[in-house]
């Protein structure tokens, strides 16, 4: 299996976790990644409030560095996912942008035919192209007893024709009883965690933060899985500040998906990236790891 | 269904919504019910629900719209476009009033503008979003004080590897360049 990887802007830095375990995982699975080479920016939602020719344009110069060779095209977060699917399927639904779009990459001596592309979220290739078989076979470390809400936030499941339900989505979740993991009924699992509401409206970011901490403790969540890095940031980085301004507190590790497949797999938490959190995983890790071992021994 | 009125002013208001967001033609579908409104997580906080902006801009009410802080509070969760009985894209018409809105200077109550800018500003000078390059410009240009609130923040983000001091960028710059400098030009924005 060979994808065009489109790591985004966060995974270089600011979700490296995110970034080192996809790859871990991707391998332990069979997943070829070919990073896409020279990849810029997909402008996230700032670029299309502005101009969104412009915005398109600049998406579609890296549909167009997809090698001829590969028709997928793989991004783990869910902004990047979006407005690649989103321009290709503007593409291919309207002639006018089409033109117009084609026309500015071909003044920087690209092209790109609508619809070549297949985007896809990585949720959707570990789930449906590696499948519950191979992904039973890897488990090392089954995740027994430990309770993992699933979180998907909004643009990987919404609006267009997805991979799974726009209201309740169960694939993340799935996935993760094929680990061996207790899946919370997560009831927030689609709500929206506020995005870059965090630097222009802190009341109004932290009230959508402080509902989806609260559900996940209310359920006996031992922590929030991720799949978008702008979740990942605001359940994460500000949650302390999200507890002291409701006069709270919160200790809800909030980790990416794959990490926790990465553990699953038998993977070491350092290969995966774990430390980087702010409200640290490894007390929860440190625990699951213990117990795996003291059942092998006995 | 919103009943259009024939005025020419309003209709011309409701021509450049159209024109400006794909497959907003469906906008004339609103039947008021509100399901966007009810859905939308940032709906407190805005002047004017969907649902009451839409009646709005039914009714020619360009200015009042148009400076709205509505669509800047809409960080596209796409609830509302999945629950449209009428198929509205709403959330594409929240982003073609954001861009009507900044092309006619009637922003001044969101920092969103200026964190838009911003963070397009890098991607053009870099290829590639540069997190401590916005957080340190936004914040120091349109709220100072809270950068102080934030220095804990940005350190503990710092000492875990997670923010780059140096911004990274692509090698092809200036073919990025060339195909920004088109589209603004085929899109009447140069």
């Amino acid at each position: 299996m060979k994808y065009a990887y489109f790591p985004g802007c966060s995974l270089e830095c600011s979700s490296a976790a995110y970034d080192v375990s996809v790859r871990k995982v991707a391998e332990l699975l069979g997943i070829g990644l070919a990073e896409l080479d020279d990849w810029n920016c997909c402008g996230a939602t700032e670029f299309f409030s502005q101009d969104e020719l412009v915005a398109c344009s600049v998406v579609a110069r890296n549909l167009a560095l997809v090698d001829p060779g590969i028709d997928q095209l793989v991004a783990p977060c869910a902004a990047c996912y979006l407005n690649l699917k989103k321009t290709d399927h503007l593409m291919t639904e309207d002639a006018g942008m089409n033109a117009k779009i084609s026309e500015a990459l071909s003044a920087g001596g690209l092209s790109y035919q609508a619809g070549r592309v297949h985007v896809r979220h990585l949720l959707d290739v570990i789930y449906t192209d590696v499948g519950e078989a191979a992904i039973r076979e890897k488990v090392k470390r089954p995740l027994t007893g430990l309770r993992v809400a699933p979180y998907y936030g909004c643009q990987v499941v919404r609006p267009l024709d997805g991979f799974d339900d726009t209201e309740h989505p169960v694939k993340l979740d799935e996935l993760f009883t094929w680990v061996g993991a207790e899946v919370v009924d997560y009831p927030l699992k689609t709500h929206c965690c506020g995005g870059h509401m965090t630097q222009i409206s802190e009341p109004q970011a932290f009230e959508l933060i402080r509902r989806l901490l609260d559900s996940a403790v209310d359920r006996r969540a031992d922590m929030i899985l991720c799949m978008c890095p702008m979740c990942q940031l605001n359940l994460d980085a500000y949650q302390r500040q999200v507890a002291s301004h409701f006069h709270t507190r919160f200790d809800m590790p909030i980790v990416f998906f794959t990490q926790m497949l990465g553990i699953a797999f038998g993977l070491e938490p350092k290969e995966l990236g774990f430390g980087k959190e702010i409200v640290g995983a490894e007390p929860v890790i440190r625990a699951k790891l213990e117990s795996t071992a003291s059942t092998s021994t006995a | 269904m919103i009943t259009m009125p024939t005025d020419e002013r309003s209709l011309t208001f409701l021509d450049e919504v159209v024109a400006d967001a794909p497959g907003a033609e469906r906008i004339v579908h609103c039947m008021q019910c509100g399901s966007c409104s009810g859905s939308c997580p940032n709906g407190p906080d805005m002047e004017y629900t969907p649902r009451t902006l839409f009646g709005l801009i039914a009714a020619g009410q360009r200015d009042r719209v148009l400076s709205a802080n509505t669509m800047w509070c809409c960080v596209s969760c796409y609830a509302c476009t999945t629950r449209c009985p009428q198929n509205i894209p709403i959330t594409e018409i929240m982003y073609a009033l954001k861009r009507l809105s900044l092309r006619e200077g009637l922003t001044a109550k969101t920092d969103a503008p200026a964190l838009a800018r911003t963070f397009t500003g890098l991607l053009e000078k870099y290829g590639r979003s540069f997190e401590f390059g916005l957080a340190s410009r936004y914040y120091l240009f349109n709220k100072p004080m809270a950068m102080l609130k934030l220095g804990p923040l940005g350190l503990s983000m710092f000492t875990r590897g997670r923010m780059s001091l140096v911004p990274a960028k692509i090698r092809q710059l200036d073919q990025l360049h060339a195909i920004i400098k088109k589209a603004r030009e085929l899109g009447g924005t140069a």
